[in-house]
């Protein structure tokens, strides 16, 4: 069988997410902007898809496009849109931006112009068939810990919003 | 090229994971031949089926017992002027219904009518039917957002929250389903959707019996969950028609608003066919432990094509009660004809060579079906959900019964 993970497709995602990013930010319109961002994360689930990670592309998909991006929306429109359009943009930084931007390009750069010597020849052997066990097994064994003070985590940003939302329970 | 048609032929392998391109199309296009029709029957079958609830006759003017109303209902659909509100947000507009068609008819690239009859099998599958079914959830919101209209911002709210709450309790009981795979020797589940079927055979019992009532509390969470997920009666408060005309479509008209009746159909059909998956044997025959044996798969490999003449029968009964008059000439010679053809195929489906392989699409289809009539039995029996009551079903009853079910699911499986 012959392999997906072609230039082409790697291109066309990187392409599609690159412009989904540009738009997040150059549109006015705010639902724009988070339509823009559903389209830059289904593209990189699919480059996960092509990194042999079926396993985190499909929890892209479910937790960034279909859950977070829905709650996104549901709070933008419950925004006056024209009156937000009208608003200037609050782009103050915009100089310590594009500082950050250009330190981040070289740094991926110089990463690509070193990768030779960084990284093995040869990559890890591709556990496609078993990669969602690997993961279980990984979270559930090896960093069981971290797992589950990432959850604790999670839990008390909850348990805060709902304190700060709610002030009598 | 012949060789490459027959190369697949032989293989027992689905289209996609045999890398063979052509047979892959042929299998979407008839997967999307067959939700077509399935569509349409069911445009026909739920207004029978719900004006015989109510006592009344339903269509009954186009065609013999309205059978050509569906086709009547497109014709119009598609001659309707289309209509954009003047204020409407014009590309979100026009890209909502594609969004929802799309999730839609996208998650059946995975469903597997038989041990081969997929398009594809992915070891992510039950993950990837969820993901993609809910992005369904995004058209509509847009589709309400883009109207620029009070009902419809208020229908995909609403839409919006239920799917949600509801995605979260059809999770954790999915995620049961997926640990019942992992009991066997080498103790590793598996997400693929052939895979979870397969597990079932190997295991000798579906999931739906599996660790009773474990199993199937499981399966009436999501079957609950589901409802809420596809905007159908009893929860179908996004388009609730006494309080927001259409809801998040009210802007809708012809050609759109028939994607979004279609989108509506196919999910439908997609959840079903997971909780068939999951926890009804997939396209397993029935009691295959109590009835097995050569006589009994023999008698149960029969069963399509005696359904399919049963359904001629019917069709030929009903043409002898056509009244005899010569209005309803044209119409009784085409219940005849239709007869005619549903009899040929369940012959077909007879014939040795045949009826070993349509077995499995059979049985699948069948199951399915019988979640589409209890789709219709709902709305039919159940009043419609306050918002209030909606949520705390949600999240009150649903997701603690579900986390309960997987906590003792784990709990069985490890001292089982």
């Amino acid at each position: 069988m012959n392999p997906v993970a072609t230039p082409f497709f790697f291109y066309l995602l990187s392409t599609l997410a690159i412009l989904g990013g540009v738009m997040v930010i150059v549109r006015r319109n705010a639902v724009h902007s988070a339509i823009a961002l559903i389209v830059t994360l289904l593209s990189v689930a699919g480059l996960y898809l092509m990194l042999y990670a079926p396993f985190v592309a499909g929890v892209q998909i479910i937790v960034y496009a279909g859950g977070i991006m829905v709650l996104f929306l549901f709070v933008i429109m419950l925004v006056n849109i024209d009156r937000s359009m009208k608003e200037r943009a609050f782009n103050k930084q915009w100089w310590i931006a594009i500082a950050a931007a250009v330190a981040l390009g070289a740094l991926f750069v110089s990463v690509f112009v070193k990768s030779k010597g960084l990284f093995p020849e040869r990559g890890l052997p591709l556990a496609e068939e078993s990669n969602t066990q690997q993961i279980g097994l990984y979270l559930y064994g090896n960093y069981m810990f971290a797992f589950e003070i990432a959850s604790l985590l999670l839990l008390v940003a909850i348990i805060g919003a709902v304190v700060m939302a709610k002030k009598r329970i | 090229m012949l060789e490459y048609i027959k190369s697949y032929l032989g293989s027992n392998l689905t289209p996609g994971s045999a890398g063979n391109m052509l047979w892959a199309f042929v299998y979407i296009a008839l997967i999307f031949l067959g939700l077509s029709v399935a569509v349409i029957a069911m445009n026909w079958l739920e207004r029978k089926i719900l004006a015989h609830m109510q006592v009344r006759l339903g269509p009954m003017r186009v065609g013999p017992h309205g059978l050509l109303q569906p086709v009547a209902d497109a014709l119009k659909l598609l001659l309707k002027e289309d209509i954009m509100p003047a204020e409407a947000d014009k590309l979100v507009f026009w890209l909502a219904p594609l969004i929802v068609v799309l999730a839609a008819f996208a998650v059946f690239t995975v469903v597997p009518f038989g041990p081969t009859h997929a398009v594809t099998d992915m070891n992510i599958g039950i993950l990837f039917m969820l993901g993609v079914s809910s992005l369904g959830v995004l058209g509509i919101v847009m589709a309400g957002w883009a109207s620029n209209s009070h009902y419809p911002l208020i229908g995909a709210l609403r839409s919006s929250a239920q799917m949600v709450s509801y995605e979260v309790a059809m999770g954790l009981a999915v995620v049961s389903a997926v640990l019942m795979t992992s009991m066997n020797a080498q103790g590793t589940g598996t997400l693929s959707m052939i895979g979870i079927v397969q597990a079932q055979q190997q295991q000798g019992v579906w999931f739906i019996f599996k660790f009773f009532p474990l199993g199937f509390m499981a399966m009436g969470i999501f079957a609950i969950a589901m409802v809420a997920e596809t905007n159908r009666a009893p929860f179908d408060l996004p388009e609730a028609e006494s309080e927001l005309t259409a809801g998040f479509h009210t802007e809708y008209s012809g050609f759109r608003w028939s994607l979004f009746f279609l989108a509506e159909y196919s999910a439908m059909i997609a959840v079903s066919s997971i909780a068939v998956t999951l926890w009804l044997g997939g396209w397993l025959r029935p009691f295959p432990n109590l009835l097995g044996g050569p006589l009994w798969d023999l008698v149960f490999s029969l069963a399509p094509g005696l359904s399919f003449l049963a359904l001629g029968a019917m069709a030929a009964f009903n043409t002898f009660r056509m009244p005899r008059h010569s209005f309803f000439r044209v119409q009784t010679v085409g219940l005849a004809l239709f007869a005619v053809l549903l009899a040929m195929i369940g012959v077909l489906m007879l014939a040795p060579g045949v009826r070993e392989r349509v077995q499995d699409i059979f049985w699948f289809c069948f199951k399915v079906a019988v979640f589409m009539y209890l789709y219709i039995w709902y709305r039919g029996t159940f009043p419609r959900y306050r918002f209030d009551q909606l949520m705390r079903v949600g999240w009150k009853v649903l997701l603690p019964a579900g986390l309960g079910v997987l906590i003792l699911t784990a709990i069985v499986g490890v001292l089982v």
